[in-house]
């Protein structure tokens, strides 16, 4: 295994790969650390090894903080627990890019994964991750896609789970989460209140696996595996551009780090792409950081429809900003009406039927080509998140259907066809 | 004013093992002064050099995050409780 130790961010302090996620000395966010000389020197049997993989992200295991999972095909083994995420669709969206006058656009459709979003792949990891230690219970704070995945993994790996929502989530996302039979606890506040709660409960009960909270530094690494997709499902290169949603900032930053560990490795050919960040108006604490031109995100009180998206306290906000300013990129943020707008845009043009946070990502690249940001002959993807069907409201009342009686006449009349 | 101000895990080692703290204060600011007085390596863990917290540290008055208040300078009643937790956020 190539994962050596965590590290923290901030002061750089070394700790050992425990369930710790929090620097003793700074208090800063400890993160994974690598060694990857020990994978050899040759890109050509590196990529051997990931090809005789299996069909999903543990294809990818020489590059995540486990120690169980030889590479290449015996990596299967980890395939046979669980609900193993990723090698999700990238689709060439031709009938966007021309709507938005661009040259070329690619969709990297993460709602095909089991509990339909990217958090499959985080909940994969920090899963596994918690195995290893020992851990007899997987808990999360969550703004409802988490939710569904950490039930869904608990009930796959036969562990007991308990999942802390804002009250007022979707509907669907609260079915979607207490079918799998977890402990399912809705807080009276908004996710940061949830998440505050977590953070205590996460200190005080010690076989608990909250994998967003305890088991951070492992769950964060899961998000690098949509930039290793994306980078082999273009033939191992790097796109020129990457527009992705911003809750905390963690999956923006992991795909960041995705591609730049393949860059250096000689996996992926190509320059590290521009990062766009998208955010909701209603829920923009970094995009208004980046704006201001400081990596000081001031926590907002969310209210959007992007639920998905409503971290008022970004932990990974400053990482975020330091990003799009590295990379040329930007952080932009769009109104309600706009993601509404999203949503209808992408279903119109590529069939794919995304959530909130995806009418976020996708009204942004929009903003973006409107702008002139984007030019001709750029690659640009498009990381979409999360499902349609989990947000189902928004679209409610946005077209129109006709209701008729089994008749043809009736039929012609009502669509104004006639022969 | 008397005010109780709760530890994260991570930082009770450095206070002799204690959870939660009585001090005196009447700012968030002055409690957290409080606080190093009884426990002076806590002070390093917290507070940057410049008079502020370190930029991982979330402090709430009650529930709610100080930033939405007057940060080290919000006022602080009788009885408050100060919670002091790392910043960690992704759902």
């Amino acid at each position: 295994m190539a994962v050596t130790n965590l590290k923290c961010r901030e002061c750089g302090e070394a700790y050992e790969l425990t369930a710790q996620y929090v620097c003793h000395k700074c208090f800063g966010p400890l993160e994974a650390a690598y060694d990857h000389s020990t994978l050899g020197s040759d890109p050509s049997e590196l990529k051997r090894r990931i090809q005789s993989g299996p069909q999903n992200i543990w294809r990818y295991v020489d590059f995540l903080p486990l120690e169980q999972g030889q590479p290449g095909p015996s990596a299967r083994q980890l395939s046979r627990v669980g609900l193993p995420a990723g090698c999700t669709p990238l689709v060439k969206a031709d009938r966007l890019a021309e709507r938005l006058g661009l040259g070329e656009v690619w969709v990297k459709n993460d709602a095909h994964n089991p509990t339909h979003s990217f958090k499959d792949r985080v909940v994969a990891v920090a899963a596994a991750r918690a195995r290893e230690l020992g851990f007899d219970t997987l808990a999360c704070a969550s703004t409802g896609n988490l939710a569904n995945a950490v039930a869904a993994a608990a009930a796959a790996l036969g562990m007991p789970s308990y999942v802390f929502i804002p009250a007022d989530l979707e509907e669907q996302k609260v079915l979607f989460t207490g079918v799998y039979g977890t402990n399912l606890v809705k807080v009276n506040g908004n996710y940061d209140d949830v998440n505050r709660l977590c953070t205590e409960v996460s200190g005080e009960r010690e076989s608990w696996a909250f994998v967003n909270v305890n088991m951070r530094p492992y769950y964060a690494e899961g998000s690098k595996t949509l930039a290793y997709e994306i980078a082999e499902q273009l033939g191992f290169r790097t796109p020129d551009r990457v527009v992705a949603p911003i809750a905390s900032g963690s999956l923006y930053t992991k795909l960041a780090k995705g591609f730049d560990e393949w860059r250096a490795l000689g996996l992926a050919d190509g320059d590290a792409p521009v990062m766009n960040g998208a955010q909701a108006l209603g829920c923009s604490p970094v995009a208004t950081a980046f704006e201001a031109g400081t990596d000081v995100c001031r926590p907002v009180k969310p209210d959007t429809i992007a639920k998905s998206l409503a971290i008022g306290n970004p932990a990974d906000g400053p990482y975020a900003v330091e990003l799009a300013n590295r990379s040329g990129g930007s952080i932009d943020s769009v109104t309600d009406d706009e993601i509404r707008d999203g949503i209808r845009l992408l279903a119109e043009t590529t069939g794919i039927f995304t959530e909130t946070a995806g009418g976020v990502t996708t009204a942004t690249l929009a903003k973006l080509a409107e702008r002139g940001d984007i030019g001709r002959d750029e690659r640009v993807v498009l990381v979409i998140t999360g499902d349609g069907l989990k947000t189902l409201d928004v679209v409610r009342g946005t077209f129109e259907a006709h209701e008729i009686e089994p008749r043809f006449d009736a039929f012609e009349s009502a669509l104004g066809v006639t022969a | 004013m008397a005010v109780k101000v709760k530890l994260p895990t991570q930082l009770r080692a450095n206070a002799g093992g204690a959870s939660e703290v009585s001090v005196d204060g009447a700012t968030v600011g002055e409690a957290l002064e409080g606080l190093y007085a009884q426990h002076p390596e806590l002070r390093e863990r917290l507070a940057d050099g410049d008079g502020g917290l370190r930029r991982f540290v979330n402090v709430y008055v009650d529930g709610e995050d100080v930033r939405f208040g007057d940060g080290l300078d919000t006022a602080v009643k009788d009885g408050a409780e100060v919670q002091i937790l790392p910043a960690v956020a992704g759902g």
